[in-house]
Parts: structure tokens; C-alpha cells; sequence
């Protein structure tokens, strides 16, 4: 039922409207074809949420403000145009998404009490946020006390699963082993050296990645550093580097601090065409920051790249570009922040209704085929199927695509043999 | 009845005033969500508290109070992670009955400085004592040498810097910079739901009052004067024989304790905490509470602190993007505009009009008031 759904609904009428070409007719026709079958706000809201006959209100909740808030801000961008491509197809259930905005402020209690007051005060429907771990971390015992949706749209470590949570980036398997594999078998890689900022996300990553280099692709890992966030210093490392000579440099160094650790690996003469560097935190928003002329020739492994040459990813970079500016750059987490108001509409309208068990029962198998990374499917443990990909950065601070996986990777967020 | 060495008769009106303002008004007229928002701001209260007996009193400008809120926070937290790690709630962990945090890095097995946090009466001495005892180190190995002013600021600032970098380094054990999340019962009783909330809401008020008293107290005793002669004029104090080291560090511990209180009271009101609040940034927020409500009055900073923080929420919600700017435009405006803060527009505009209202033609009562202290008060 659900596959119907999404089929009449999304693939050609989205792509009319996002090139603006039908966006009259479609805009007066398809509100009042909906309002005609919309279900009464009694049976689709029977737990007090903010529902009327007409709107549905959602919370939107990242950082505006703060040293995240240059990340953050293309996942409310990308949230933002999502919404109002639903509501210009008539919305969900007949209703229109009408979003509050609040500000994490990057710091991690504030996004609990913006949490607690967008489902206690304002009873959303569901909250689109959140970013770094530490930021869902105290958001996580809010949504699960007050019975809260939250979509996150992160890459993130894994280890958390929750009825109150749909993850819609990839968990640290299925972002890390298919790019492991890759390198091993392309570049016949067999010492690794890693490099992370830290806390918990990268110091998870490394230790997934260090069991699959040494137990699987039976190869070493000579080095790993950890630095704590904003760090600009990173000479000693790239000594040891030069030391160590590893085949594979595997990073996670997040933020500002890329901007530095690129210049100075450049600045001591590592050339990135020669020497095999693969990032799992650089994204093309990273890049505006680096300077692609310093970051040329990284491979970089995740789920989405701006490049994606599929009709999907075709219609939905010009609509991103046109709503928020032609300079604007999409990263694979704002990609996935994109999915978030998909994938919660069609969840609701599989479930006819809002109430948030629901739609957590709903969840799994939701299918949403519109996605500009293409097809994805909601696990049962809450996180995505997807492909994973490895690209290799340019000097516009685009990727080129070099490999994916062939299917969907399965998320596995407590990993046998990892932890 | 009023006329005790506690306090003349307008600061207890005042005091008066802000209780039934705490008890009454304030859980009457707001919801659960926002009554646990003002807990929430009245941990910083306590802080702001510590601050007008050692800045305002004392003239000890200490810029990192965020320590000693962090390690009362931290003692309270680790208390309460310990009892929501039960064997029966990690079961999913590959070492269950562990913080979730550990196993995330790799620790198998309880550190030894955690094993005493699993009794709540070693954690309510340790709030207390961690934090007075390391105020007394600090405090001893400052002022003995007779360092202080804007070099002791410098050194409060660093001392919240390593902290911060402490909390964050050593994951493993204290949270990193996630902190400590997900706390939920307190010797079974679970403190999320409404109910819970209410009732630390006015557990935390009445601690809140004790502490006024205490800080009361201090001002109104012999040692409450000496404290202003010495930030006056120090070297008088010397020469007339008083010990300026130790009341230094009797009045640095005092707000110490008083942080500490605060960051205990945080952990249970919020259910969290983690090295933001330890670190160089919040301890200068703290001091701007006590700058907002007049660093000279013990009930201004209380009001400082509400004002500061309910500006901070309202501002946020209604203007996500620019909020910071209207809050540093508050700032700048009370500090240029008002330089004793809250305080001294209530003593400067409100408090001679009441008195000329009530004590119109008697004299005015004898009484140290804040405007009697203000008085030629330098800044530091």
C-alpha cells in the first residue's frame, strides 16, 4: 500500500514542481483534492499532539548559533525545502507542516530543554534535529520520557537504538567497512595510520575500523592519534606519518580543525595523489572551509556526494540551490536531514495517523524512492538502508564518484565482533 | 523581631518578598516545564550567591565558579549514573552494570574513584567537600603569597580551562564532552516525571533560602565587615593585625560550596551534566548574573540570574537566529547604564520613594543597607 502511495505521489508530480514548471495548477488543484479525503483530526491524533484539521506542527531543532552552526545550518536548509515541497503537494493527511524553529546553540543541555519544550509546550509531532552525538545523547532520554519522534540525520557511531528515534545517516559499519574493503582491494592497502578528533563518534569509528583492518583484511594498524575538537596543531602527526609511511591515512577529525590538518599535510609535502588518505567526516561543506586545491585527490567515504548522477539528485540540488542561494554546497548529512520530513510523512500516512507508536510501528519497511542519494528503506532498528560510496575530492570541492556497493548496506548498530 | 544581626527590617521584607514571589507565585502561574526551567536558572543562583559574598564582599574576582559548580554537578551525576546502570538497565552493554559511557571506551570494570559514588550520603559530603577542599588549595597557595586582583582572576580562568580539557580527555571515565546523560532515579525514586520535578523545585528553593541566610550572615557578622574593610583597603586590615590570607580563603570557599550546591542541584533538576558548564565561557556567564543583579546584593542576584536566563529562553525561542544579539545588547546596556546592576536601580529609584511613602516624617531606620555599602564601592 505504501509503495502506491509513494509512487502516485512522489516521482512525477515532485519533479514537475521542483522545476517550478506546474507549481500554479498543481499548488490550487492538489489541496483541495486532499482536503476531500483528509481523515478526521480525532482518529489520526488520539494522543494530544499539535494536529488541527488543517496544519500538523513539527519542531525543527540545530544549532543557528555556535561553533555547529556552520554544519548545522544545511540540515535546516535542507529540512526547510523538504517541508515546503510537502506542503506543495497538499501536505500530510491533508494537513500542512507548520515547523517551530529552535536554537541548540550548540550547546547540549539547551538542546534538551528545546526538546522537552517543543514536545511538552508545543506537543510537535515530530522534531527534526539534533547533530553531534553529544546533542542527541541528551536529547535521547527526553524523546523516550515525553514519546517523542525525533529524526537524526547524522553519521554517527552506532550502539543506540530507540523507539523514538529514526536515524537517518549511516551508523559506523555500514559508513566504514564497505570504504575499508575498498581501499584494500583497489590500492592493496595493508597499514592504516588513523587520525580522529576526540570523542566519541571518531573513537568508535577507529575501533570498528581497527578490528576489520586487523581481523578481516589481516593488515596493521601502525598509528592512532586522537585531538581534542577545534585542535589547529596537527605538525606531530604528520611527522609520524612521514615516519610510519602507512598505505592508508583514515581520518575523523571533524570541524574547523580539517581546515588546518589539510593545509599543514599539504604544507609538509604530502601529496594527496600519491599518499591514499580516506575521510569519513570531510564533506563538500567541509571542503568550502579547506580549499579544494588542499584536499584534491582525498577519498572520502559516506553515503551521498552532491555529483550523484541519478534523476532523483538532478531535480532535488537545483531546488536546494534555488531556495537558498547558487553558492550553497550539499553534504552528505545535509542530504540525509532531507529525508527526515520525507520518510516521517510517508510513515504517517502508512500508519493513518500521528500518534507517535504509531508511526514508530509503522516504520520499519517504509520505502522512500525519492531520495536524491536514491532508494532507501527504514530498518527495523530504526536506521537506513543504503549504499555506501567512496569519492574522491576535486579541486572545485566537488567529488567524483570512484566506487559503491552494489546493494543496500544493512545498518548494524551493535556489531558482532566490533565492540 | 527584625532587628537581629540576620537582618534590618527592609532586607527582611525583601527576603520576604522573594520567598513568596519562589513558593507561591512562581509554581502557581507557570507550568511544570517552565517551573523546572527556573530550577534549572536557580542552580546558577546559588553561584551568583557565592559570588556576591566573595566578589561583592570580599572583592575576590574569581572568573572560574564553573569548576566548583562542575565538581559538585559531576559528584550528584555520578551518584545518579551509577544507580541508572543497574545490571537489569545495561544488560545490552558488553560489560553490563558499567556507565554506558565506560563501555563505549572499553573499560570493563568500575574505576576505583567511582565505587564510593554508589552511596548517596559519601555523595552529599563529597558536593560539600570536593569542592571546599579544592577552593582551599587554590586559595592557600594564592593568597598566602599574597597574589590577587585581575592575577587571580587569570589563574581561576586556567584553572577552568584545564578542567574542561581534563573532563574531555578522560572520556572514559567522566563522559567526555557528551557528559553525563540519561540520569533518572534517585534511591529508586525517579526524579523525570512532573511530580519529582515539583518537589525538587522546592527542595532546591529551601536550599536556595539557606544559603541566603548564611550569606546573610557573613555580611551582618564581624567578619562580613572586615571582608569590606579588606577590599577596601587591604593593607589597613593587615596592619591591624587580621590574618587577610585567611578570610580571603574562608570567603573563596564559601562561594565554592555555594557553586558546588548549585551544580548538585543542576544534575538533579536536569537529569544531566557536562564539561560546558565547567569551562571558561560559563564561568564568566556567572559572573555577568551577578553584574546583571548587583554584585553588592545578595537577593540581586538571585533576580540577575532570573532575568539573565529567562531573557536567554524567551530571546532563543522567539528569534532562533538572532538572540545572542539582543542578549549582548542587555548586557552592555545594564553594565553602561547601571552599574550596580538590579540592586542599584531598585536603591537608587524604587527604595527612597518607598521609604518616603512609609517613613514620611520619622527618621529613617538604622541599618546597613545596600546603598550604605555601595557607597564608594571601587570596582575591582
Amino acid at each position: 500500500m505504501s509503495d502506491e502511495a509513494n509512487k502516485g505521489l512522489l516521482s512525477p508530480l515532485r519533479r514537475k514542481l521542483l522545476m517550478g514548471m506546474a507549481a500554479v495548477p498543481a499548488i490550487t488543484m492538489l489541496p483541495r483534492a486532499s482536503f476531500a479525503q483528509a481523515p478526521a483530526t480525532s482518529a489520526v491524533n488520539t494522543t494530544g499532539l499539535a494536529v488541527t484539521d488543517t496544519e500538523v506542527t513539527v519542531g525543527i531543532l540545530h544549532s543557528a548559533t555556535g561553533t555547529m552552526a556552520i554544519s548545522e545550518t544545511g540540515s535546516i536548509e535542507a529540512e526547510k525545502l523538504a517541508i515546503e515541497q510537502i506542503n506543495a503537494m497538499g501536505g500530510v493527511l491533508g494537513r500542512k507542516i507548520k515547523f517551530i524553529q529552535e536554537d541548540g546553540a550548540s550547546d547540549w543541555p539547551t538542546f534538551a530543554e528545546k526538546a522537552k519544550k517543543l514536545l511538552v509546550n508545543d506537543k510537535v509531532a515530530a522534531i527534526m534535529g539534533c547533530w553531534t552525538s553529544a546533542s542527541r545523547k541528551a536529547v535521547l532520554p527526553v524523546m523516550e520520557q515525553y514519546n517523542g519522534m525525533l529524526y537524526y540525520p547524522t553519521f554517527y557511531e552506532g550502539l543506540e537504538q530507540s523507539k523514538n528515534v529514526i536515524y537517518t545517516g549511516q551508523e559506523a559499519t555500514q559508513q566504514i567497512l564497505a570504504g575499508l574493503n575498498w581501499i584494500a582491494k583497489e590500492k592493496g592497502a595493508k597499514s592504516f595510520f588513523f587520525i580522529g578528533s576526540d570523542y566519541i563518534w571518531p573513537r568508535t569509528s577507529n575501533k570498528i575500523a581497527r578490528k576489520h583492518v586487523e581481523n578481516v583484511l589481516k593488515g596493521k594498524v601502525v598509528g592512532e592519534e586522537y585531538y581534542p575538537l577545534g585542535n589547529t596543531q596537527f605538525n606531530s602527526v604528520i611527522n609520524k606519518i612521514k615516519l610510519t609511511k602507512p598505505d592508508v591515512i583514515f581520518t575523523d577529525v571533524v570541524g574547523g580543525s580539517n581546515v588546518a590538518f589539510y593545509k599543514q599535510l599539504k604544507a609538509a609535502g604530502i601529496d594527496l595523489s600519491k599518499q591514499a588518505l580516506l575521510t569519513i567526516s570531510v564533506t563538500e561543506d567541509e571542503i568550502d572551509g579547506i580549499g579544494g586545491e588542499n584536499i584534491a585527490g582525498a577519498y572520502a567515504c559516506m553515503k551521498y556526494f552532491q555529483s550523484l548522477d541519478n534523476p532523483n539528485n538532478k531535480t532535488f540540488v537545483p531546488a536546494f540551490k534555488k531556495m537558498w542561494g547558487e553558492k550553497t554546497v550539499i553534504g552528505d548529512v545535509t542530504q540525509a536531514a532531507y529525508l527526515g520530513p520525507w520518510l516521517w510523512k510517508l510513515t504517517v500516512e502508512k500508519a493513518g495517523s500521528f500518534d507517535v507508536d504509531k508511526i514508530a510501528a509503522a516504520s520499519p519497511g517504509v520505502e522512500f524512492k525519492g531520495a536524491p542519494e536514491g532508494y532507501v528503506r527504514i530498518h527495523e532498528n530504526h536506521h537506513l538502508w543504503s549504499k555506501t560510496r567512496v569519492g574522491r575530492a576535486k579541486l572545485d570541492g566537488q567529488f567524483e564518484l570512484i566506487f559503491e556497493t552494489a546493494d543496500l548496506v544493512e545498518p548494524d548498530p551493535f556489531p558482532k565482533g566490533y565492540q | 523581631m527584625t532587628d537581629n544581626r540576620f537582618f534590618n527590617r527592609s532586607e527582611f521584607i525583601g527576603i520576604l518578598v522573594l520567598a513568596v514571589f519562589l513558593v507561591v507565585v512562581l509554581p502557581l502561574t507557570l507550568d511544570v516545564f517552565r517551573l523546572n526551567l527556573v530550577a534549572k536558572y536557580l542552580t546558577y543562583a546559588f553561584v551568583a550567591l557565592g559570588l556576591v559574598v566573595c566578589w561583592g564582599y570580599g572583592g575576590i574576582l574569581s572568573l572560574g565558579q564553573g569548576v566548583f559548580f562542575g565538581l559538585g554537578g559531576y559528584c550528584m551525576a555520578m551518584f545518579l549514573k551509577l544507580e541508572a546502570s543497574s545490571v537489569e538497565n545495561t544488560k545490552i552493554q558488553s560489560t553490563p552494570g558499567i556507565p554506558d559511557f565506560m563501555d563505549w571506551n572499553q573499560i570493563t570494570a568500575l574505576p576505583l574513584f567511582w565505587k564510593p559514588f554508589s552511596s548517596l550520603s559519601f555523595t552529599i559530603a563529597a558536593i560539600i567537600l570536593v569542592p571546599g577542599i579544592f577552593a582551599l588549595i587554590i586559595g592557600t597557595a594564592m593568597f598566602k603569597r599574597r597574589v590577587g586582583g585581575t592575577y587571580f582572576a587569570i589563574i581561576t580562568q586556567a584553572v577552568a580551562a584545564i578542567l574542561t580539557i581534563l573532563i574531555v580527555g578522560q572520556q572514559g571515565y567522566t563522559g567526555g564532552i557528551n557528559g553525563m546523560t540519561d540520569l533518572r532515579t534517585l534511591k529508586g525514586w525517579d526524579i523525570r516525571p512532573d511530580h519529582a520535578k515539583i518537589v525538587l523545585y522546592f527542595f532546591e528553593v529551601g536550599c536556595l533560602f539557606a544559603c541566603i541566610m548564611i550569606a546573610q550572615f557573613v555580611r551582618h557578622s564581624k567578619l562580613g565587615r572586615i571582608l569590606v574593610a579588606m577590599r577596601e583597603k587591604e593593607d589597613r586590615v593587615r596592619f591591624s593585625g587580621y590574618s587577610v590570607a585567611n578570610f580571603k580563603i574562608f570567603a573563596f570557599c564559601v562561594a565554592a560550596v555555594f557553586a558546588a550546591i548549585g551544580g548538585a542541584m543542576f544534575a538533579l533538576n536536569v537529569g544531566f551534566m557536562s564539561p560546558s558548564f565547567v569551562g571558561i565561557v560559563p564561568s564568566i556567564e556567572m559572573v555577568i548574573y551577578t553584574a546583571v543583579g548587583g554584585r553588592l546584593s545578595i537577593l540581586g542576584a538571585v533576580y540577575g540570574t532570573l532575568l539573565v536566563n529567562f531573557a536567554k529562553t524567551s530571546l532563543s525561542e522567539t528569534f532562533p537566529e538572532l538572540w545572542l544579539f539582543g542578549l549582548g545588547g542587555l548586557f552592555i546596556a545594564v553594565v553602561l547604564a547601571f552599574p550596580n546592576g538590579l540592586a542599584g536601580i531598585w536603591g537608587d529609584y524604587v527604595q527612597p520613594r518607598i521609604d518616603r511613602l512609609i517613613y514620611s516624617g520619622k527618621p529613617k531606620p538604622a541599618g546597613w543597607t545596600d546603598s550604605s555599602v555601595a557607597d564608594g564601592a571601587p570596582a575591582e
